[in-house]
């Protein structure tokens, strides 16, 4: 038996501010984004507005445990339980289950930069490095660290105590994460589920990764489909979580459905020319057709070649409006097909459009797809 | 279970469990930890209580509190990372557990892959590499100047989270979207569930899944020591983990990885493939009491089981064996045993129950995978293995751990159990081969 899969809340938080309503005007407008071009440079980052802590995150002592990605990723999935109405509901907190989408924790920079530095001259390295390890890491960084973490204070902050997953791998993470969400409750294996994932762009450790790869783009900020000149990434501090419910679920308790979740779908192409334009064009025509005036928010990356194919994949559907979540707020990695499938969410509940579709081709790996309609 | 024999199954309706879902067979098993690589090694040193465990040679260990592990350390001759030697072991246990099944052809395994990998950063050999390409200070400006020199591009992929499983998945032709997933120590049982639940959903009629982790080295081990989880009882190294004993003092990281080939049961009947047994049932609660600790209630672990239980349509009368998380951490085997007590009753004073992490350690994001695959072994050869280093018990645990020597018994149905940081609790019932049972 197939379950219809709606949404019934919606957490984001980003360079945009917080809520449905910043984000939505975002979409609507198509406003300037915020952009750091100088903290980091040469590599612009998109910073997240700051955050009342306190209205998600009550304890002190919960938020200290924590690095930013995770206090971002427990607010915004707090925003979501709040905005489902499900904050206060001890039963349904008990039976929600959570897939977040994460990478890894921050680095400690400094201590990392005097040890590269200490052990070049160390007689015994080996030893040099433990003797520091051992003294400049704190206890509790590693728990900071863990990807599956962020789950992990979300059930401790927001009382939740049914089961957590992490998925992790970069953009298809977050792809798998809502993939696999609709596609448990579609069959029946969950009523209600929390989905989503939190990115950090503030960070060296993560700015290093990608340029390793040549990923990054240098200079200022220029639109996501329109970086010929210097392509690759600008991140963005953001994170989404959307609660997830059977349609069935939902009427019972009278909430309020945003947004109807039709279907998610996901592939691997092997990356070459053309290849991620194949993909998408395969998982478009999964989705079926598209009506006019429907919107298509993309989680293209800004990398070279294949958010050209992205475009062309789109550009088969020329009754779309197109627009790229990395134009309003960064690309957020793990949390970038989330962060766009809230967006399309968020228009949908705003009366901006009646069908979107989502789409996303990782820098790296993985390709996938999904379609919303309004409720 | 289906009253229709094997072997004459009913095209149209097919197999289904007490639910009314397909029916979730297995197989194809492989396994590497410190013990061996392949099965036949693993139950041969397994069911004679030796211990894989020993002191760390793969970097120096002077300073550090804790100075032994199950490292595995024949398959490379020079230096690796984590995510390498981690893809290796997914590898060969992959290789091992495919090649049993049959399923398939070479490069073309007709079904989704979902991997549980360790969390990955760039190390440390790696980054000293590029200070090394800089004058003065090292600080992430400096690593930044040198990465963009793109002279060091293959460290991008192999520090992705996603690269394990995108190898993997070009090695076997898996199909669709990898999944990587941790659930901390408990991710080698939730990779088994997620692939259970793919093919009860009919969305793919075989899963591989695998467990896999290779990240023992200094940083990671520091790290678990600072938060004191670690048995420091270096010497000898191989009596260090001793799971339900009084004078338990931490658990010993280890290393491996186990992979499982599932498969709904009629496809498998269909090719005529061996049935090594069935996932019956899967079990998973969150705990939201503390980010290392239990709920001191047990609560979490004992709706596990009992949710496993349920899902197998099963009863606790119906185990006769339990595969124990027993990390030999004072409060992991205490609360695991008061949970135990909780859903089995009085049974659990003479219900077997054994950790296979006093031989082979802790082996972390794989434990799950590696521990089910030990499992439908034991079921297999009707024998338990031990909890060896069972010298002192801890008299507040009355427990069967099946003291330090192997023991022959029919085992039909095994309760699995896998607890981790961060409040994850899986139980998975595996059961015998149904025209076994």
């Amino acid at each position: 038996m197939k379950h219809d899969v709606v949404i019934t809340g919606i957490g984001l938080a980003s360079s945009l501010g917080e809520g449905i309503e910043a984000h939505a005007d975002a979409l609507a407008t198509a406003r300037t984004p915020v952009v750091d071009a100088t903290s980091f440079a040469p590599y612009p980052v998109h910073p997240l507005k700051v955050l009342e802590l306190d209205r998600q995150i009550p304890k002190k002592s919960d938020q200290r445990q924590m690095e930013p990605w995770q206090r971002l990723g427990v607010y915004a999935a707090g925003l979501a339980l709040d905005g489902a109405g499900l904050k206060d509901d001890a039963e349904a907190k008990a039976a929600l289950q959570v897939i977040v989408a994460a990478g890894g924790g921050e680095r400690d920079h400094a201590v990392d930069g005097a040890i590269l530095t200490g052990l070049r001259g160390a007689d015994e390295p080996g030893a040099f490095l433990n003797e520091r390890l051992m003294g400049d890491l704190r206890p509790t960084l590693f728990l900071a660290q863990l990807s599956n973490l962020l789950a992990g204070n979300i059930g401790i902050v927001h009382g939740i105590t049914g089961a957590s997953r992490t998925f992790m791998g970069e953009e298809q993470a977050g792809v798998d994460a809502v993939r696999t969400a609709h596609a448990r409750i579609a069959a029946g294996q969950a009523e209600v589920m929390l989905v989503g994932g939190s990115y950090n762009a503030e960070r060296q450790d993560m700015l290093l990764l990608f340029e390793l790869g040549g990923y990054l783009r240098q200079g200022d900020f220029a639109p996501v489909f329109e970086r010929e000149s210097a392509p690759g990434l600008i991140t963005g501090s953001a994170s989404a979580f959307l609660v997830l419910e059977s349609a069935e679920r939902a009427a019972a308790r009278g909430a309020t459905v945003l947004a109807r979740l039709d279907a998610v779908v996901a592939t691997r192409s092997k990356r070459q020319p053309g290849a991620v334009e194949a993909a998408l064009r395969g998982l478009l025509a999964d989705l079926g057709p598209v009506a006019p005036g429907a919107l298509a928010v993309s989680a293209a990356t800004g990398v070279a070649g294949v958010t050209a194919e992205e475009a062309a994949a789109l550009a088969t559907l020329p009754q779309v409006r197109r627009v790229a979540a990395g134009d309003l707020l960064g690309h957020a990695v793990e949390a970038a097909f989330p962060v766009s499938v809230a967006l399309a969410a968020a228009a949908l509940s705003k009366g901006q459009a009646r069908e979107a579709i989502v789409t996303g081709a990782g820098h790296w790996r993985g390709e996938g797809a999904a379609r919303l309609v309004a409720p | 279970m289906s009253e229709t024999t094997p072997s004459n199954p009913t095209p149209a309706a097919g197999h289904r469990d007490s639910r009314g879902r397909p029916i979730v067979a297995v197989t194809g098993l492989g396994i590497v930890t410190s013990l061996g690589q392949g099965k036949d090694a693993n139950w041969e040193a397994l069911t004679a209580g030796r211990s894989g465990i020993h002191a760390i040679e793969r970097f120096p260990t002077q300073g550090l509190r804790t100075t032994i592990g199950g490292t595995v350390d024949f398959l490379f001759d020079g230096p690796f990372s984590a995510p390498q030697l981690s893809e290796k072991l997914a590898m060969l246990a992959a290789e091992e557990a495919v090649g049993q099944s049959g399923i398939g052809r070479a490069g073309d395994f007709p079904g989704e892959l979902f991997m549980a990998v360790p969390p990955v950063e760039m190390e440390w050999p790696q980054k000293q590499e590029l200070a090394a390409t800089l004058e003065g200070d090292v600080d992430y400006r400096g690593l930044l100047s040198a990465a963009a020199s793109q002279r060091f591009k293959a460290m991008h992929e192999m520090f992705l989270f996603g690269t394990v499983a995108d190898h993997v998945a070009d090695a076997f032709g898996t199909k669709g979207s990898p999944i990587s997933l941790s659930t901390a120590c408990s991710s080698g049982a939730t990779a088994i569930q997620m692939g259970v639940e793919a093919i009860r959903r009919g969305d793919t009629p075989a899963a591989l899944c695998i467990g896999t982790d290779g990240s023992i080295h200094a940083e990671a081990l520091i790290r678990f020591s600072l938060l004191s989880a670690l048995s420091t009882q270096n010497d000898p190294p191989e009596a260090a983990a001793k799971p339900f004993s009084k004078n338990r003092d931490g658990f010993v990281m280890g290393e491996g990885a186990g992979a499982l080939v599932l498969e709904d049961y009629d496809h498998a009947l269909a090719r005529g493939a061996t049935i090594l047994g069935i996932v019956a049932g899967c079990g998973e609660r969150g705990d939201g009491f503390h980010r290392t600790r239990s709920s001191p209630d047990g609560k979490p672990a004992i709706l596990a089981m009992q949710d496993a239980l349920a899902d197998a349509g099963l009863s606790p009368d119906d185990v006769d064996y339990i595969n124990a998380h027993g990390t030999s951490t004072p409060e992991n085997d205490k609360m695991e045993a008061m949970s135990c007590a909780a859903v089995f009753g009085e049974r659990m004073a003479r219900l077997p129950m054994s950790s296979n992490k006093s031989m082979i350690g802790h082996t972390l994001t794989a434990a799950g995978a590696v521990e089910a695959v030990i499992s439908f072994l034991t079921i297999a050869h009707g024998r338990i293995p031990p909890t060896i280093n069972y010298v002192t018990p801890d008299p507040a645990i009355a427990l069967d751990v099946v003291p330090n020597v192997a023991r022959d018994a029919r085992v039909r149905t095994v309760l699995s159990n896998s607890f981790g940081f961060g409040g994850q609790n899986t139980s998975l019932v595996l059961t015998a081969e149904p025209s076994r049972s």
